[in-house]
């Protein structure tokens, strides 16, 4: 399976909900797509993007949130996982593409090229869904499984480790930034509510 | 222990009254009862961490989706989320607001917490965060108020150093009389 396909396969899902990347292909490949303001990609801080997507699935229960993380990037926010479990949000959709490598900087194999699970240890953290794909239309099922389960899951996709010739995009960071701050005001007031501990 | 529990009540109120609607946490001793009063808030949430630095990406999302947020951490938590504070908060222009509380300085005794102090101010310095102390309950609201309309101004974090002053409210000073008073015949006098 390629990372593109799988993506070009759920766009159409992704058109009011709040989507949150890792940097490198995911980024690349999701803008060449096609950008929405409703999209926002973390290009550096890696393992962060789970932590975002958990800040604002939090604080905003009414939208629905997608996360696209990578292995490389999970990797480095193992523990992340217990705090996505421990709250659990139901409007957090976590999709992790794993090539079982650091594409973006040479193709340098990750854990989860000798054997680590990243699906088994999400579960192991608690995540309540979990699943591990390796074809499109795998990965539709289960990405529509989630969005229609309400509980937060974790979908690993294994991915070939192909992507895109370059990965500088003419998106500004601090445009992208904006611009996604300004979509998620427009969406309607922020709501906190009351969530477990 | 004697964590002031009057302080955090103070530190607390005066995150409350700037509308922080949610608290990131990772327990350390100075914390324990700023920690609970968000636990016990019903309008707080409250985002008990593995490691700090994931409260970057948190209060990241929690900041562009709408709502204001602090990090409790001690020092070496804040050590520990640099990456995420350069590569998300700083690169991206969020205003953070991290309440870090200021081991190893004057008066520390736990020999483990003793590195950490004399790095901060450094750290901080380095990658140019603005900083406040926080020693005395009578300036906690309004430090706390103006860090955060700078950080809101700047889009970027700043810092206040929860002093032990502040939050602990053991006599300063009295670790040898104290030594002295436990043990009558000792042979450490008040003057040793």
């Amino acid at each position: 399976m390629l990372r593109l396909d799988a993506l070009n396969s759920v766009y159409d899902r992704l058109a009011d909900r709040v989507v949150i990347t890792i940097m490198g292909a995911v980024a690349a490949e999701l803008q060449a797509i096609g950008h929405r303001p409703n999209f926002f990609y973390l290009q550096h801080a890696m393992g962060l993007a789970s932590s975002m997507g958990l800040g604002v699935a939090l604080t905003r229960p009414e939208l629905s949130v997608v996360v696209f993380d990578g292995d490389g990037s999970i990797l480095m926010n193992l523990g992340g996982l217990t705090t996505l479990a421990r709250y659990r949000p139901k409007n957090l959709v976590h999709v992790v593409f794993d090539n079982e490598s650091l594409l973006s900087v040479g193709g340098f194999p990750t854990a989860t090229s000798t054997g680590s699970d990243i699906a088994g240890m999400a579960a192991a953290a608690g995540v309540p869904r979990t699943a591990t794909v390796r074809t499109i239309d795998d990965f539709v099922a289960a990405f529509d499984d989630a969005l229609a389960s309400q509980q937060l899951t974790t979908i690993v996709a294994k991915v070939d480790a192909k992507g895109p010739a370059g990965f500088v995009t003419d998106l500004a960071l601090l445009e992208n930034r904006f611009e996604f701050q300004r979509w998620l005001r427009k969406t309607g007031a922020a709501q906190p509510t009351h969530h477990p501990r | 222990m004697p964590v002031s529990v009057d302080s955090s009540r103070i530190i607390y109120d005066a995150l409350k009254d700037c509308g922080v609607g949610l608290v990131s946490a990772l327990p350390e001793t100075w914390l324990v009862h700023l920690i609970r009063m968000a636990e016990e808030d019903p309008a707080m949430v409250l985002v008990r961490l593995a490691k700090e630095e994931e409260g970057v990406g948190i209060s990241a999302g929690a900041h562009l989706a709408g709502t204001k947020s602090a990090m409790l951490m001690q020092n070496h938590g804040f050590l520990a989320s640099v990456n995420g504070i350069v590569s998300c908060a700083q690169l991206y222009r969020i205003p953070l607001l991290m309440l870090i509380s200021h081991r190893g300085e004057f008066g520390e005794r736990d020999p483990w917490q003793t590195e950490g102090g004399g790095v901060t101010e450094h750290v901080l310095q380095a990658l140019r965060i603005p900083f406040a102390y926080l020693d005395s309950p009578s300036h906690v609201a309004h430090r706390i108020r103006k860090g955060l309309t700078l950080a809101y101004s700047s889009n970027k974090p700043v810092a206040l150093l929860l002093c032990r002053d502040l939050m602990w409210e053991e006599p300063e000073g009295d670790a040898r009389r104290e030594q002295g008073d436990a043990k009558p015949s000792g042979r450490l006098s008040p003057q040793a």
